[in-house]
């Protein structure tokens, strides 16, 4: 099938290439625009949008190379499909191109059916960039939109040492019952807009949230020095706004609200999961089960914020914790030593 | 007897491909572009500037292959590749057969262009 008219840009120091060429795109139906040099293209890419790029590598003033190398160091132009087309000659030139980022390469003269083949996989390609690329800013949240912007577009995941956060209302099913439903939703969004500034005040990201609990992760996209500390701390902010949000005193004679918070630390696998309508950041490995295994036993023993040891030992001696002993939990071989956090520290 | 300047089926295959009357426009504007390139060949010889002297080649050589004019395109794909010699008069004489190639690869490509 072929592809509908892209705009592309074609850059050749020679007269007779560039007009080749141009009419050899044209005859497949894009619109083709023309520069002399490398710096020419740097200037035009930079100031209206192309779907691709056509570009010799021999030229004076800047050569291919040197726009290869300037669209890789450029935010915005680095996702720009480039096919070089040259005559040069030497296998090294070739890899020195793809290694620089270039698509494909194709020896001048350049046969015009492998080049629509060529220039057609490129575009399918870019199109299917663009749209998972909005995609994720449609639906990533502020952190993970810009880890993508700054790292590059990629699906698949990678293993971090992060720390996961579950927390959720206790009891809120029936403070909703009591609730007219309006109200349900304003308690709901102030408490969500409280949790959030809690937690990406110490550098977490939550990345969901259902009905009246939400899940976070410390150190992954971005990573953190301290993911441990960063996530007690938070807890312990968000312990600190909830109670200060019960006693305003527009909430006398409200429902009192509080929370659970489950906390674990270790490697989790952390990417890009979703379908082609949705896409999110996620993070799966024990320490995210253990979190929200944690985060159901805080209604069991009474304790607001439950850890496992690996987020008390990240802590060290500057957090005090309580040993509640070992407890048995679903999808744990062994029982788990679980440790809850003394409320109302401040540390360093 | 010596090969045809221009390689009839090479340029017959430019012709399918691009279109007979674009074909004849592109032969003018070779024609206009590669005096140029020769005197850019002679100049950089002149000062010496290899860089600028395989820049030429390369262009040269890449055009001639276009338009099949195959002779032309392995003289300058020799002059790209083996460069500027030490022996300014030898390479002043290499400029010159390539030149000869030149003109009798454009007055085949005239009588085409016409034809």
């Amino acid at each position: 099938m072929a592809e509908r008219g892209a705009r592309l840009l074609v850059v050749d120091d020679n007269k007779v290439n560039r007009l080749l060429l141009a009419r050899s795109l044209e005859l497949q139906g894009h619109s083709v625009a023309l520069a002399e040099n490398g710096l020419v293209a740097l200037e035009m890419l930079r100031r209206e949008p192309f779907d691709l790029l056509l570009l010799d590598i021999e030229m004076p003033e800047m050569d291919g190379l040197q726009v290869l190398e300037q669209l890789k160091g450029d935010r915005h132009l680095r996702d720009l499909p480039v096919i070089v087309t040259s005559a040069i000659e030497g296998l090294d030139n070739v890899v020195r191109c793809i290694e620089l980022g270039a698509e494909d390469y194709l020896h001048k003269p350049v046969n015009p059916v492998l080049l629509k083949a060529r220039i057609n996989a490129s575009l399918e390609k870019k199109r299917l960039r663009d749209q998972q690329k909005e995609l994720v800013r449609r639906f990533a949240t502020h952190e993970v939109a810009q880890d993508l912007d700054t790292s590059g577009f990629a699906l698949g995941g990678h293993r971090v040492q992060a720390t996961a956060m579950f927390s959720d209302i206790r009891g809120f099913t029936s403070i909703a019952e009591r609730l007219p439903p309006e109200e349900t939703i304003e308690l709901l969004n102030t408490y969500y807009t409280l949790m959030f500034d809690a937690i990406s005040g110490q550098g977490g990201v939550v990345n969901q949230m259902v009905g009246d609990g939400l899940m976070a992760v410390f150190g992954a996209p971005l990573p953190l020095a301290d993911p441990c500390g960063a996530a007690v701390r938070a807890a312990l902010d968000m312990i600190e706004m909830v109670d200060l949000f019960n006693r305003e005193p527009d909430r006398a004679g409200k429902p009192v609200i509080e929370i659970g918070i489950g906390i674990a630390s270790g490697s989790v696998i952390a990417g890009y999961t979703g379908t082609q309508q949705r896409a999110t950041y996620t993070c799966v490995g024990d320490a995210v089960n253990l979190a929200a295994r944690l985060e159901a036993h805080t209604k069991a023993v009474g304790h607001p914020v439950l850890t496992d040891d690996a987020t008390r030992l990240g802590l060290g001696e500057r957090c005090q914790f309580e040993s509640l002993g070992e407890v048995v939990m679903k999808g744990k071989a062994g029982p788990v030593e679980v440790f809850s956090l003394r409320l109302g520290q401040k540390f360093g | 007897m010596t090969s045809p300047a221009i390689d009839p089926a090479r340029y017959a295959e430019l012709q399918d491909t691009a279109g007979a009357e674009f074909v004849a426009e592109l032969v003018d504007t070779f024609l206009e572009e590669a005096p140029t390139m020769l005197a850019e060949l002679r100049a950089a010889r002149a000062a010496a500037d290899a860089d600028r002297f395989r820049r030429a080649a390369h262009s040269l050589k890449s055009n001639g292959h276009t338009f099949g004019a195959l002779t032309l395109g392995a003289l300058a794909r020799d002059l790209e590749l083996t460069g500027m010699s030490d022996d300014a008069a030898q390479d002043v004489a290499r400029l010159d057969a390539l030149e000869a190639e030149y003109m009798r690869a454009a007055a085949a490509l005239r009588a085409l262009r016409h034809g």
